[in-house]
């Protein structure tokens, strides 16, 4: 068990944690939403600025919560950048089964580089109570994306 | 010798917790290797051999539905659920069996105030006071009367310990206050709110008064007709019975002015098609099939708290209070919240930097069971300008040890994060 949590709690976790990236107000944001987990009371605001070819030229984040929560948002931020919306809903999925333990690994794919970002992450699958804080800026973005402004883990 | 609280020995009164730890199995159990330390009790407590017994017994012998059949085992299940309403009766003091509802927990019960009295006593611009460090089943209740019958909501202010500020709430008061429905101790500061001084208060202005007795019922001795509170709520999964059962005390003439709050089986007298009449209270209040085997649960938990006396576990628990504040203040870092005058077995706290899942998860790797979140009570959070506490709350069977693990899983919490 203290080795799942040492896995859990690793360096680049902590350090996204303590140090989170993107983590401001967007500006010129042309889409938003706000992530609740009612269960705990975090809160965050993805900001999203999307161009006319469904391109991610820029994301960021505000809120609070734990490390889990605020490490997961901040490396999902440096991700999606880039990214085109389908790209980043795609690795969305995948993510998303991988923290809940749905698939073991993800597939080897053009997203090599941030997979190993995310892997990072998966940690989580050993504390089903905790998914939610991982997954939540993830859902929050896909929320963003299709135009809603508003998400909730529940 | 040093009076410090570290220095208190827990065993110097008759107070034998060994002995009571191991009537309770689940605390032999070891979590992720390490023993169970069990500081979750004001979510929901444990529970002893003797009611787990007494509810395998009823399902194994003596299980049918009550009121009903004219059969053995019927009457067998009946002796136990009545039984329990005596129990409960006389445990509180109650004038009567007939002031005891039985409901499934405390929220049902306050809903069933705010419902059934609300809507019946309760008109537009009406005004109830509850508090600032209510639990969200004491505000939302009242919400949804103010969204349909447009009553007002007035929320007496706290001091900085936690203390109910007693002259300010005297204020609130106006022709207009038709409810005052407060807690009796506060789950997130420990507070114990001095609620005959506020009974007294409203009784002398002739508003009613509910207790939500959840957290005070399992520190405090309550005695319904001493404190003349109209209602008194609490819930049996507390009080180290099973979950799926509380009570709402009510004075029985009020309670038979109230109409029904759920239609059905076992609380009418009469039914046609045209017209149906009420059986007085509290088969009114209980349509349907009611949770038997929880109540009969709950009188073998009455009788086993009784047995050690509510008194002795308040001052062992104060004991605990007391070593867990100061070996909790020796962890740099740390801020506690709650200091008010009189306080039970609950304490809430930061640390800096760590989020309290993240306490959480962490120490629960060390065998460590606490409640880190909002704990209900998101408009008390945001008054005390924070998201989140971690909590540790002590029951009957808690020691030293427990709290020891506390903080060394605090320390364990610090490390990784430093």
């Amino acid at each position: 068990m203290d080795d799942d949590v040492r896995e859990l709690y690793q360096e680049v976790i902590l350090d996204h944690g303590k140090n989170p990236r993107n983590f401001r107000q967007l500006e010129d944001a042309n889409c938003e939403a706000q992530g609740n987990n009612p269960l705990c009371g975090d809160r965050l605001t993805v900001y999203l600025k999307v161009d006319e070819d469904r391109l991610i030229r820029d994301a960021a984040f505000e809120g609070r919560g734990c490390a889990i929560s605020m490490a997961s948002a901040s490396m999902m931020t440096q991700i999606v950048s880039g990214k085109t919306v389908s790209q980043v809903q795609y690795l969305f999925d995948k993510f998303h089964k991988l923290c809940t333990g749905e698939i073991e690994e993800f597939p080897q794919d053009e997203f090599a580089h941030d997979v190993d970002k995310l892997r990072v992450m998966s940690g989580v699958r050993q504390f089903p109570m905790r998914v939610k804080c991982a997954t939540l800026s993830w859902h929050t973005m896909n929320a963003a994306v299709s135009g809603d402004s508003e998400t909730s883990t529940e | 010798m040093d009076a410090t609280p570290s220095n208190i020995d827990l065993q110097r009164s008759n107070y034998d917790v060994d002995a009571i730890r191991a009537d309770f199995p689940i605390l032999a159990s070891e979590i992720n290797g390490y023993p169970l330390a069990f500081l979750d009790s004001g979510a929901s407590a444990q529970k002893p051999e003797c009611v787990l017994r007494c509810m395998d017994d009823v399902y194994r012998r003596s299980y049918a539905n009550v009121h009903r059949g004219a059969y053995t085992l019927s009457q067998a299940a009946t002796d136990y659920y009545e039984g329990a309403r005596k129990t409960v009766a006389r445990y509180i003091n109650a004038r009567s069996d007939d002031e005891i509802v039985f409901t499934h927990n405390v929220t049902a019960a306050i809903n069933l105030v705010a419902h059934s009295y609300g809507r019946r006593f309760l008109q537009r611009g009406d005004e109830v006071i509850i508090s600032q460090m209510e639990h969200h089943a004491n505000i939302v209740p009242w919400q949804l009367l103010r969204d349909e019958i447009g009553i007002e909501l007035k929320v007496a202010p706290i001091d900085e310990a936690g203390n109910l500020l007693l002259d300010q709430l005297a204020e609130m008061f106006g022709y207009k206050t038709k409810l005052v429905s407060l807690t009796h101790v506060s789950n997130v500061l420990g507070t114990i709110v001095p609620i005959k001084k506020v009974i007294d208060l409203a009784h002398e202005r002739d508003v009613p008064v509910l207790i939500d007795g959840a957290q005070g019922i399992v520190h405090t001795r309550v005695d319904v007709q001493d404190l003349d509170a109209e209602f008194y709520a609490f819930t049996g999964h507390k009080l180290y019975g099973p979950s799926g059962i509380g009570v709402l005390y009510g004075k029985k003439d009020l309670l038979n002015t109230m109409p029904p709050y759920e239609g059905g089986g076992d609380m009418i007298e009469r039914v046609t098609f045209e017209k149906t009449t009420y059986r007085d209270a509290p088969a009114r209040f209980e349509a349907g099939t009611p949770p038997i085997v929880e109540a009969a649960g709950l009188a073998a938990a009455i009788d086993y708290v009784d047995g050690i006396g509510v008194e002795n576990i308040s001052a062992h628990e104060q004991e605990l209070l007391a070593y867990a504040t100061e070996r909790l203040n020796e962890v740099d870092g740390i801020t506690i919240y709650g200091e008010a005058q009189h306080k039970a077995g609950i304490i809430s706290f930061t640390l800096d930097k760590v989020h309290p899942h993240d306490i959480g998860t962490i120490i629960d790797s060390r065998g460590v069971s606490v409640r880190a979140g909002h704990h209900c009570a998101q408009p008390l959070m945001d008054w005390l300008g924070i998201a989140a506490t971690t909590r540790a709350s002590f029951g009957m069977y808690n020691n030293k040890n427990d709290v020891d693990a506390l903080v060394e899983g605090l320390n364990y919490v610090k490390e990784i994060f430093s």
